[in-house]
């Protein structure tokens, strides 16, 4: 299980597009070996047959695909946009925290998700995570969470 | 017993987080309920006397049974709070 660990946060990226956005989320998760690059695929693909339902609260998105699509360990990334991006959702637009979700068959998938609920349901924690400038700030704000 | 389901696109990943946020809500609340997650697709035949999930989804799960909630927030547990009060009866 790999929870927001510094080698899996992005911070200030310049993204142009939503498909993009996401690409980076995932492509964190590829470059640990957390997930194999169909995931990547995967979560593009998910994204334009189902939409951004997954923009879940405003300013975050939390792309994701299935299990099977490749994911080899239950693992949560993080990019910050540096310029908000439009997800086409009606109400959370725009998308400032991008979560990719490696979501495992596992365990260990419920504990990931419990903790991101955790650190997300406290509105102040959101506001830290998107004006984290180092990983520093990201790791005070986590370890407040513990 | 109550049945609640909590849905997304894919069954995997935010239905679950929501269900753990709406078992919260209803814990505090003292409802009793099985909170289930699952995709849209199993989830439009699924028996529920509840459905909660996004205003996305929410629009293709208009023909089923269940009352349909929209949470906008997934995160805000006040949201989640208000919109059982709002939605479910005794």
């Amino acid at each position: 299980m790999k929870f927001l660990e510094e080698n899996l946060i992005r911070l200030k990226a310049e993204v142009e597009t939503a498909q993009e956005a996401i690409e980076a989320a995932g492509s964190m998760l590829l470059k640990e070996q957390l997930v194999e690059s169909t995931y990547i695929n995967a979560m593009v693909n998910a994204y334009h047959a189902n939409g951004p339902y997954f923009v879940l609260a405003p300013h975050i998105a939390i792309p994701h695909a299935r299990p099977e699509d490749g994911v080899k360990e239950a693992s949560v990334s993080l990019v910050t946009l540096k310029e908000p991006i439009k997800f086409g959702h009606a109400t959370n637009d725009p998308v400032r925290l991008v979560f990719g979700l490696g979501a495992s068959s596992s365990e260990e998938h419920l504990t990931v998700l419990r903790s991101l609920t955790n650190l997300l349901n406290d509105s102040g924690n959101v506001e830290g995570l998107k004006n984290a400038s180092c990983y520093e700030d990201i790791k005070t704000i986590l370890e407040k969470e513990r | 017993m109550i049945k609640v389901l909590t849905v997304c696109g894919l069954g995997q990943g935010t239905s679950l987080i929501l269900k753990m946020n709406v078992e919260q809500a209803l814990g505090d609340k003292g409802i009793q309920a099985d909170v289930e997650h699952t995709d849209v697709s199993a989830a439009s035949s699924m028996q529920a006397d509840y459905i909660i999930t996004s205003n996305e989804l929410a629009e293709s799960l208009t023909d089923h049974s269940a009352n349909v909630i929209i949470v906008n927030n997934y995160f805000d547990m006040d949201e989640i709070n208000q919109a059982i009060e709002e939605n479910f009866t005794e």
